[in-house]
């Protein structure tokens, strides 16, 4: 097992370290000068020479890629080519944003899948199992930001119960916090949820198939008592791993809510630096999605090891 | 399974194979005729409510609604043929390299994989955006590259199965080439399990054309797009909610059909599956 986790472990290190090459290199082939971007086209030659050597594009490829890394390591991402301020403080400020939203959503969607889906497949030749797969399939096709964009027409512009849009840092007024989260944490985990719902079903009906879960109703438990003694334990694994895959979908859903709801997040950090060709803030907030895509899948990789005992050895 | 369980299934495929259909038509139909010009400004008819001449009303620029959602179910269809395309001609012969080919090739295949599957198509999209310029064609090339994981994957676990067949192993025996049984035996055999794929990632690919549209970083106006309709839709949002229900209708429609005909086609190929998703 602590074979497994070790190398594990060093897989992830390789893939963060070839990702962060990857994002570096894709931004560093583009066409265009970021000192001339910065200056703007009127800028004079020594201007621009002067600006290079301050961002320090002027050095070779390698130099900058290490002197770039190794800053990130260290939490300093840098400084803004366009705004001159240093990238870091306020990418983990809008990181935190981020993160209340895709949490919430994230328990949104749980809340919603696994009772929803465990009915739905306890009761699959029924009609009211019948009636959630097909709702599910529904919410599926639903894109977050039409959801977001319904339930700010119905509970924010036609009942007037919520806001639209802004966000109250939490330890500045927690109930207006709560009331600003309200709606885009729903936008992204309902979509989610109904995605969720669908495996929770599938997994927990292959569950139900099993030998002994027959025994357990032999036994004299209730399918329901079964379910939940023996059975969840067993359907955890596949809907861990959805639940994994799905954080990530949701770190970059996030990005699409946060417009609809003008959230101050990572999204709309994204897009905005992406608008104002501000390259370097692009290249830190672009690293920090695709490491935490790959931390999670290492998590779920390591949780696997945990929940099911017969994969410990492999 | 009997054929009467067969039937009871076939609503999924049926019902997916219809919606898919509506929105073909609907595309295959713009090229010959739109009630109006989709992208002709008129100040004196905009904001109409739905009325005979226009079915769905008019925009804030006083462009038909209907030829929007038509013109805009090529630029859908575009967008997922190409991105799925792109996908399958990349992921499949990976997939089935990876299974064929050295121990190494596969490993490291899959490794990189994994690291293109840490990029989601949204995110790749944008990067592409930000280097290459917003348009069209950068959306659904990100698109595309996003999606190759999953063709590989797929393509790459029924190969292994295939390869582990006892007519596979009578072929090799036989002294025939890796190339002349992938091209036999492997291909014919997890053609079904990329359709299917194909089908899934096409409704993956509509999502994300409109999550781009909406954002800006997908289909340039003038060009008619589901996701920008609802982009433009945002801002009367509180007086002209149908400017963002009826795309919102045409996105939810065309990713069920995909979904659904996907699912039915799983279904099919593979009964011991069915009713499981």
């Amino acid at each position: 097992m602590i074979l497994g986790i070790a190398r594990r472990t060093a897989i992830f290190l390789v893939s963060v370290l070839a990702a962060s090459i990857a994002v570096f290199l894709f931004m560093a082939v583009l066409p265009g000068d970021p000192a001339q971007v910065a200056l703007g086209i009127n800028a004079t030659p020594e201007l621009i020479a002067r600006t290079r050597a301050e961002f320090g594009t002027d050095r070779p490829l390698t130099t900058q890629y290490f002197d770039w890394i190794g800053g990130v390591l260290t939490g300093d991402f840098g400084r803004s080519y366009v705004t001159r301020d240093l990238i870091g403080p306020q990418l983990a400020d809008r990181l935190g944003v981020t993160l209340w939203l895709v949490g919430a959503a994230m328990v949104i969607a749980v809340v919603i899948a696994v009772p929803l889906g465990s009915f739905a497949a306890v009761r699959h030749r029924k009609v009211s199992g019948t009636v959630i797969s097909g709702a599910s399939q529904l919410g599926v096709a639903v894109p977050a930001f039409l959801a977001g964009i319904l339930l700010v027409q119905v509970f924010a512009v036609q009942w007037r119960l919520l806001p639209s849009g802004g966000w109250t840092p939490p330890n500045q007024d927690f109930g207006e916090f709560l009331r600003g989260l309200v709606l885009p944490a729903l936008a992204l985990g309902l979509v989610q949820g109904a995605v969720l719902t669908r495996y929770v079903r599938s997994a927990v009906l292959d569950t139900l198939r099993e030998d002994y879960l027959r025994t357990a109703r032999a036994k004299g438990l209730m399918p329901g008592q079964a379910l939940v003694r023996h059975g969840l334990r067993n359907a955890a694994v596949p809907v861990v791993t959805v639940l994994g895959l799905q954080l990530t979908t949701l770190l970059i859903g996030a990005v699409v809510v946060e417009r609809v709801f003008v959230l101050p997040g990572l999204g709309s950090m994204l897009l905005d630096a992406v608008a104002a060709r501000d390259l370097l803030t692009v290249q830190g907030i672009v690293l920090v999605l695709v490491i935490a895509a790959l931390l999670v899948n290492f998590l779920v990789d390591l949780l696997y090891t945990v929940i099911d005992p017969r994969l410990r050895r492999s | 399974m009997t054929t009467a369980a067969m039937k009871r299934r076939t609503p999924t495929l049926t019902v997916g194979a219809i919606l898919v259909g509506l929105v073909v038509l609907l595309a295959v139909m713009s090229f010959l005729w739109t009630p109006h010009d989709p992208t002709r400004v008129d100040a004196a008819v905009r904001l109409l409510g739905p009325t005979g001449d226009y079915l769905f009303g008019t925009d804030k620029f006083g462009r038909d609604l209907v030829s929007q959602i038509m013109v805009g179910a090529r630029t859908t269809l575009y967008v997922g043929v190409v991105a799925v395309g792109v996908a399958a001609v990349i992921g499949t012969p990976l997939g089935i390299l990876a299974a064929m080919g050295p121990r190494w090739l596969g490993e490291f295949v899959m490794r990189v994989n994994d690291l293109v599957l840490a990029f989601p198509a949204l995110l790749l999209a944008i990067m592409f955006g930000a280097v290459f310029g917003a348009s069209t064609l950068t959306a659904m090339i990100a698109i595309g590259i996003a999606t190759v994981p999953s063709f590989a994957r797929i393509a790459r676990s029924g190969t292994l199965q295939v390869m582990s067949t006892e007519y596979v192993l009578a072929a090799r025996a036989a002294g025939r080439s890796r190339f002349a049984i992938a091209h036999r035996h492997v291909l014919p055999n997890v053609a079904g399990l990329l359709i299917v794929q194909s089908s899934v990632s096409f409704a993956i690919a509509v999502l994300a054309e409109a999550a781009l549209s909406f954002l800006g970083f997908g289909t340039r106006p003038p060009t008619p797009s589901w996701g920008r309709m609802l982009q433009e839709s945002q801002e009367l949002l509180a007086v002209q909610p149908r400017l963002a229900i009826v795309p919102g209708i045409a996105i939810a429609i065309a990713v069920l059909g995909f979904n659904l005909l996907g699912d039915g086609l799983r279904d099919r190929l593979d009964p011991r599956l069915a009713g499981r998703r």
